[in-house]
């Protein structure tokens, strides 16, 4: 009975504030094996039927893919790595890619999972580099798998169409684009012009912002500013709240104490969803408008009731069908989901048409100028114009490697646990 | 809302989760006081028993969508289900982890349940995946209001089966044999089995009292602020922090460690800034600790160990 039996309870203080803060960061798959494998490839697929009058076989063209397939961002990559068997299928189901040799080339994808770790998609990258050989690569399913990579592609001269949001995988600090990285997911800035467009149509002149405290969170909020300020909007209250929480009374009672006339939310499900039902519980009159992170169904699923009338700019696929017939895009996107539907039995997301318009601008590349890495390159940065995608209609220049803006986008409202889609002229009328 | 309706509500958000960390502290107490260690899966078992209610109340899918479950059973059927299958687990984590190792140091027992936490965390995870789940609230309608403040009908079940969870064990512990052999047991362990208590199945009955307590404050926390695989950590931290705040072997202390605990991280997220929430837990756990340390060394150590 001394200081001895003290000791080990002042240890485990110690212990648990370590303990504590490991803790948001630590959220680690254990039970994973720590080599990456190889995803089967659609290495036997049919060959083309030899016809007197086709193009000669060439040498099969090599392409690049890693997406997390596995771990904490896999519901992202799974429908990205699903999408990317399925159209090297489709292509080599055609006969293959016709290269600017005049051969039909089929497509070997090399693919990998990153199991959603930064430091093995890089390993993996450098595998595809190196031992592969390949001359182009789509992936990085999270932001931080996508930027990760961007030194390891760069100082290799592979082109790499990253299939993640955030705006620092293709721009620098000073506001140029990364040579060798391009990327297929909207921007967070025409989101908040979107939800500004919403805003304005309200006649909203004060509003809340809510966002998780992450790159994504960060860069959405900024961009919210952004537009804001410009509009003349003032932004009574800024608030974050760390990944994993999911209890948001603090914020929520200061809003109230607010004159906010609607809530803006950077968020993803887990988060977005006990927010958005807590937000109703208090009793909050204002209207919730959320961004493009909740776009999947599990926010439906688990908000339930209280998702009901939660507004949310987002690609056009997840309304693809109620798109009116004037829209470019619309043929694209049915055929995507009936093409998706049709291979895995469910309906793809947003996520898998990031990697369809990665891998269908590489096809494009492969048949204008072959599998030279740097030809690719510029090929991407200067001929993609107008190009007819999931994500949104592509214009990629050298001054902006994201090529879509906020007319690649829709307002969504959630009525009758279901997305609809709100046109712009209805804006006043949601929720 | 005014400033005062807004302290208010700082209020009642803070006792809502400091009942759920003065359930779990309630458990610590629990083993503490008869084993003499301080269970660290005890935040797992809150969101085992949260996940297996939700399982058997709801339809959902579970190994990344490999079996489908649609059971549907009434919510009180899955909240017994739930309490059920988290003391199986306490049961066998005593059984399995602590019972071989009771010739090892407490430190090395204390060690056990860390590790048994981490598995049992990657357990849920394979099983449940990354997703947040939630139960359906226990009684629906809109939310009361009180002195400007909005209280949900959840917040006033998990405030009343707390209260509920403290009466019972205190007449638990004072009224019943078993409750008096616990006792003993913790009192001293050798007198203990000399009066014929059989001090092993004691500690079997404490890891199957805290999981069931632990279970209870994950079910009815789960309505409000969802279940997710990885919170079972953070509650167990806050659930120890109450139990030094309250006194390391007081039921009572604990549970008003919890509701203190609730009410300060509620009032620091508010009126400082929501990322200093956790870092004002640990702060009041920096506080406590000085100010034992410092009695200690007035007092003298045998004095120090009596108030703690």
């Amino acid at each position: 009975m001394s200081t001895k039996r003290f000791a080990p309870f002042t240890l485990l203080a110690a212990l648990a504030l370590v303990l504590a803060a490991c803790a948001p960061a630590a959220t680690p798959e254990p039970t994973q094996v720590p080599a990456p494998t190889q995803a089967p490839a659609a290495t036997e697929a049919p060959a083309p039927e030899p016809t007197a009058a086709g193009p000669e076989q060439g040498d099969p063209y090599l392409l690049g893919a890693f997406f997390s397939s596995t771990g904490p961002v896999s519901s992202l990559g799974v429908p990205e790595a699903n999408t990317a068997t399925m159209v090297v299928d489709q292509i080599n189901a055609a006969g293959g890619v016709l290269g600017p040799d005049g051969k039909l080339h089929l497509l070997e994808l090399k693919m990998y999972d990153d199991q959603s770790d930064a430091t093995i998609a890089v390993e993996v990258v450098k595998k595809l580099i190196e031992e592969d050989q390949v001359p182009v690569i789509v992936g990085g399913t999270g932001s931080p798998q996508s930027i990760g990579v961007i030194e390891t592609v760069t100082t290799a001269g592979t082109p790499f169409i990253s299939v993640a949001s955030s705006s620092k995988i293709v721009n620098k600090d000073d506001g140029s684009q990364n040579t060798w990285v391009f990327k297929t997911p909207q921007q967070n800035l025409p989101v908040a012009q979107v939800q500004l467009d919403w805003l304005t149509a309200h006649g909203f002149t004060k509003v809340a912002s809510l966002g998780v405290n992450n790159a994504f969170g960060g860069d959405s909020m900024a961009a919210l500013r952004t537009v804001t300020a410009e509009a003349g909007i003032e932004i009574v209250y800024e608030g974050t709240f760390e990944p994993g929480t999911t209890d948001f009374s603090a914020q929520l009672t200061s809003i109230a104490g607010t004159d906010a006339e609607a809530l803006v939310v950077h968020a993803t499900p887990g988060e977005g969803a006990p927010l958005t039902v807590q937000f109703r519980d208090l009793g909050l009159q204002i209207p919730i408008i959320h961004n493009h992170g909740i776009g999947n169904r599990a926010f439906i699923d688990t908000a339930g009731e209280a998702a009901e009338g939660v507004l949310f700019p987002i690609g056009k696929l997840l309304v693809a069908e109620q798109l009116p017939d004037s829209d470019p895009q619309k043929a694209t996107l049915l055929q995507y989901s009936a093409d998706y539907n049709a291979a895995y039995g469910s309906a793809p997301s947003t996520f898998g048409g990031h990697a369809w318009d990665g891998l269908m601008m590489v096809k494009a590349a492969f048949e204008a100028v072959g599998t030279d890495s740097a030809a690719i390159r510029d090929y991407l940065e200067t001929n993609v114009t107008n190009f007819v995608g999931i994500s949104g209609i592509f214009n990629i220049s050298a001054a902006d490697h994201t090529g879509i803006g906020k007319e690649s986008l829709v307002l969504v409202e959630i009525t009758g646990g279901n997305w609809v889609y709100v046109p712009p002229s209805d804006y006043a009328g949601v929720p | 809302m005014s400033l005062t309706d807004q302290l208010v509500q700082f209020v009642a958000s803070g006792v809502t989760q400091g009942s759920i960390y003065a359930l779990i502290a309630l458990g610590f107490v629990t083993i503490y006081n008869v084993t003499g260690i301080v269970n660290f899966s005890q935040g797992e078992f809150a969101v085992i028993g949260g996940f297996v209610a939700i399982t058997v109340a709801h339809k959902i899918s579970l190994f990344r969508g490999n079996a489908q479950v649609a059971l549907e059973w009434p919510l009180p059927v899955a909240i017994l289900i739930g309490v059920a299958a988290a003391v199986v687990v306490g049961s066998l984590l005593y059984r399995l982890g602590i019972q071989p190792a009771r010739q090892a140091s407490t430190l090395s027992q204390i060690v056990v349940t860390i590790g048994a936490s981490i598995a049992l965390r990657g357990m849920i995870l394979l099983a449940w995946g990354t997703d947040p789940y939630r139960l359906t609230p226990f009684t629906s309608g809109a939310p009361l209001r009180l002195l400007g403040a909005v209280i949900t009908r959840q917040s006033l079940w998990v405030i009343a089966l707390t209260g509920l969870a403290v009466i019972a064990l205190y007449l638990f512990f004072q009224y019943t044999l078993t409750g008096k052999a616990l006792r003993a047991s913790s009192a001293n362990p050798n007198a203990a089995r000399l009066m014929g208590i059989n001090t092993n199945r004691m500690g079997l009955v404490a890891f199957a009292l805290s999981a069931g307590l632990g279970a209870v404050g994950g079910i009815v926390i789960a309505p409000i602020t969802f279940m997710t695989y990885d919170r079972g950590l953070m509650l167990a931290l806050k659930g120890f922090v109450a139990m030094i705040t309250g006194g390391l072997t007081n039921p009572f202390g604990a549970v008003l460690g919890g509701l203190l605990l609730g009410v300060v991280e509620s009032l620091a997220a508010g009126l400082l800034s929501p990322g200093y929430r956790d870092a004002f837990t640990f702060i009041v756990l920096f506080l406590v600790l000085l100010i034992r340390l410092g009695r200690m060394r007035r007092r003298g150590a045998t004095a120090a160990m009596a108030g703690l």
